[in-house]
C-alpha cells in the first residue's frame, strides 16, 4: 500500500506541469501585451521595451517558461499588473467570504441531501422517491444565477425576510453574516444537493439489498438504525467521490453566485481579473484551483485504499 | 488521474454537471421523454422561425421605450436600451442551440480519433491522457472565461472555450471503449487476417463507441448551452449586442430589483432547454445501455 502511495503522489506532478505549462501558453500567446496594459496607451517605444526586459518578456518563451515555474515553486505567485499588491495576499483577502460560502453551501448540502437520498431509497419507485428524483432532475437542469435570482425575488423583494445582496463577516455579528450568507449558499448548494441527493439513493439502493441488512432489520433494529447506521456507512464510498469530482462544479458555482450576490471573493476576483487581463492572477487563480482539485482527488484515491479493504493495487 | 479507480463501482469520471447524472440516472415514464421532446421542437422552431417570429428589430435601440412593461406593442416589454425583449428572447435561441450542437459535434469530431489513437498506441496513450489530465484538472468555466477574454468575444471563441474543456472526457469515454473492444475475438480475428491498422480502428473499434458518444453528445449540448450562458451572464461571452439569453440576463441584472422579468423569461427558456436535452439524454442512455439502466433503476 504505501508503494501505492508514493506512485499515486507521483503521477500527479506530472498531470500539474501540464496544467502549469497550459497556463502559461495560454496567457502567453494571447493577443494583448501585458507591457502595453502597464504602460497605458502614451508609452513610448522605450518604455515598452523597459517594461518588458523588466518582466522577463523580452526572453525566448521556453526561457520564460522556466524562470516562472522556478517562482512558482518558491511560492512567488507575481503581483497584479493592476493594484501592484502581490497575487498571493490579494487572494488571502478574498479566502473568508469564499471559504464562508463554501463551508455554509456544504453545511446544507449534507444537511438536506444525504436525508433526502436516504428517504428517496427507502420508498424506492413509490411517490416520495419520483417526487425527489424529478425535483433534482429539475435543480440540476435550472442555471444557478435564475436559482439566485428566484430566491432573492421570493426572499428578499416579496417577503423581505433577508437582504438582497452583499456580505458581512462573520466577525461582524451572527445575524448580520447569516441573513447574508443563506441565499447564496442555498444557490450554490442546489446543483451539489440535486447530484448528491442521487448519488446517496443509487449507492443506498445498492446496499440495500444485501445479506447483512436483512439480518439487521431480522434482530429488530429500528428501521433508522438500518438506515443510517448500516446501510449509509457502506454507501459511503461513492458518495464520497462525488464530493471530489464536484469540486469543479463548486468553482463555476462560486464564480456565478458571487456575481449574482455581489459577494467580494475569489470568485469575483477571477472575473475582475480576467475582464482587466490581469495575468499574474489568472495565473495564480487557475493554478491553484487546478491543484487543489489534483489534491482532492489525490486524497480522495487514497481513502479508497484506506477504507475499503477489498482494492488491492 | 481517474483511471486507477475507474473499474470502482460507481466513481463517476466526469467533471460536467451532466455526465456525473449520466452514471446515475433512472427508469424514465415514456410521457417524461415526449415531453421534453416536445419543447425541444419547439425551442428549435423559435430557433428556426425567429425572423418570422419576431415583431421587432431585436438590436434596435429605442431609447424612449426604455423597460417598458409587457403591452400589446411589445409582448415581453422592453430591456435597458429600449429593444423588444421577446423578439430578443426569440433569437436568442439561435445562439444557444447553435452553441450547443457547434460544440457538441466538433467535441466529439476532435475527441473520437483522439480516443482511438489513444486507446490502440501505448506510447501515445502514455503521453495524450497526461495531457488530458491536466487539461481535466482545470476547472472548464475557469479556462473558458480565460480563453474567450484573453482572445476576442466572437461566437467561434466562445465555442472553442466551452469545447476545449469538453474533449478530455470525450477521449476519455472513447479510449475506454477502445481498451474494452480491443480484446474481443472479432478484434483479434481482424488483427490476425492482416487487416490495416487504420480500418482496424475505424471498421472495427469505432462502431463500439457510437453508442455512448450520442448519449455523451447529448449532455455536452446541454452543458454547452449552459455554460455559454454563463459566459455571457459574467460578461465574458459573446459580445453583448448579441441576443443570446445569457446576454439578455446578464443586462437585465441591474434592472432586476425593477424588473425581474428582464431574467426570469430567457432564465425559464434556459432552463426547459437544458432540463429537456438532459432528459432525452438519459432515455437515449436508457434505450442504448440497457445494463447500465438495469443497475441503476
Amino acid at each position: 500500500m504505501f508503494a501505492y502511495f508514493i506512485r499515486r503522489i507521483l503521477a500527479s506532478i506530472p498531470v500539474m506541469l501540464v496544467v502549469a505549462l497550459f497556463v502559461f501558453l495560454l496567457l502567453r500567446l494571447s493577443p494583448g501585451d501585458p507591457a502595453a496594459i502597464i504602460a497605458g496607451d502614451m508609452a513610448s517605444p522605450t518604455q515598452l521595451a523597459n517594461i518588458r526586459a523588466a518582466l522577463g518578456l523580452d526572453q525566448p518563451l521556453h526561457i520564460q517558461f522556466f524562470v516562472w515555474l522556478g517562482e512558482l515553486v518558491r511560492g512567488n505567485f507575481g503581483t497584479s499588473l493592476i493594484s501592484q499588491t502581490p497575487v498571493l495576499t490579494m487572494i488571502g483577502q478574498r479566502l473568508e467570504p469564499t471559504g464562508s460560502l463554501a463551508v455554509v453551501a456544504m453545511l446544507f448540502t449534507v444537511i438536506i441531501a444525504i436525508p433526502l437520498g436516504v428517504i428517496a431509497a427507502w420508498c424506492h419507485g413509490r411517490f416520495l422517491d419520483k417526487l425527489v428524483m424529478s425535483a433534482s432532475v429539475v435543480g440540476f437542469s435550472v442555471p444557478v444565477f435564475v436559482i439566485g435570482y428566484l430566491l432573492i425575488q421570493l426572499f428578499a423583494l416579496e417577503l423581505g425576510w433577508l437582504p438582497v445582496q452583499g456580505f458581512r463577516s462573520l466577525s461582524e455579528g451572527i445575524a448580520p453574516f447569516a441573513s447574508r450568507i443563506v441565499l447564496p449558499a442555498l444557490t450554490l448548494s442546489s446543483i451539489y444537493i440535486a447530484l448528491i441527493a442521487r448519488m446517496t439513493r443509487a449507492s443506498m439502493l445498492e446496499v440495500l439489498d444485501e445479506d447483512y441488512i436483512r439480518t439487521a432489520r431480522a434482530k429488530g433494529l429500528p428501521e433508522r438504525a438500518v438506515l443510517f447506521r448500516h446501510a449509509l456507512r457502506n454507501a459511503a464510498v461513492p458518495i464520497l467521490t462525488v464530493i471530489g469530482t464536484g469540486f469543479a462544479l463548486m468553482i463555476s458555482g462560486v464564480v456565478v453566485t458571487e456575481s449574482v450576490f455581489n459577494i467580494p471573493g475569489l470568485g469575483r476576483l477571477i472575473v475582475d481579473a480576467v475582464l482587466a487581463r490581469d495575468y499574474p492572477v489568472i495565473q495564480a487563480l487557475i493554478l491553484l484551483t487546478a491543484g487543489l482539485y489534483v489534491i482532492i482527488n489525490l486524497l480522495i484515491d487514497l481513502s479508497y485504499a484506506i477504507t475499503d479493504p477489498r482494492i488491492r493495487y | 488521474m481517474h483511471a486507477s479507480h475507474s473499474h470502482l463501482t460507481l466513481a463517476p469520471e466526469g467533471r460536467g454537471v451532466s455526465r456525473l447524472l449520466s452514471r446515475l440516472s433512472q427508469t424514465r415514464p415514456r410521457g417524461v421523454t415526449l415531453a421534453a421532446g416536445v419543447v425541444l421542437t419547439l425551442i428549435i422552431s423559435v430557433a428556426l422561425f425567429a425572423p418570422w417570429l419576431a415583431n421587432h428589430d431585436p438590436l434596435a435601440l429605442s431609447p424612449a421605450d426604455r423597460l417598458k412593461p409587457m403591452g400589446s406593442e411589445f409582448w415581453l416589454g422592453t430591456d435597458p436600451y429600449g429593444r423588444d425583449l421577446y423578439s430578443r428572447i426569440v433569437y436568442g435561441a439561435r445562439v444557444s442551440l447553435t452553441v450547443g450542437l457547434g460544440v457538441a459535434v466538433t467535441s466529439v469530431a476532435i475527441g473520437l480519433p483522439l480516443g482511438l489513437l489513444a486507446g490502440y498506441f501505448r506510447t501515445l496513450d502514455a503521453v495524450l491522457m497526461r495531457i488530458m489530465d491536466g487539461l481535466m484538472a482545470i476547472p472548464g468555466i475557469l479556462l473558458a472565461i480565460a480563453i474567450v477574454s484573453l482572445t476576442s468575444a466572437s461566437l467561434w471563441t466562445v465555442m472553442i472555450a466551452i469545447m476545449v474543456p469538453e474533449i478530455p472526457q470525450v477521449v476519455r469515454l472513447v479510449r475506454s471503449r477502445v481498451l474494452a473492444t480491443r480484446e474481443e475475438a472479432f478484434v483479434e480475428a481482424a488483427i490476425l487476417m492482416g487487416t490495416s491498422t487504420p480500418r482496424l480502428l475505424w471498421r472495427h473499434l469505432m462502431p463500439s463507441t457510437l453508442a455512448p458518444l450520442i448519449v455523451q453528445g447529448t449532455y455536452i449540448c446541454a452543458s454547452a448551452i449552459l455554460t455559454e450562458a454563463i459566459l455571457s451572464f459574467l460578461g465574458a461571452g459573446i459580445g453583448t449586442e448579441t441576443p443570446s439569453w445569457g446576454n439578455i440576463m446578464s443586462e437585465g441584472r441591474v434592472y432586476f430589483q425593477l424588473k425581474p422579468s428582464l431574467i426570469f423569461w430567457a432564465g425559464l427558456l434556459l432552463s426547459a432547454c437544458i432540463l429537456s436535452i438532459n432528459l432525452l439524454g438519459d432515455s437515449a442512455r436508457d434505450a442504448l445501455d440497457p445494463k447500465m439502466k438495469r443497475r441503476m433503476s
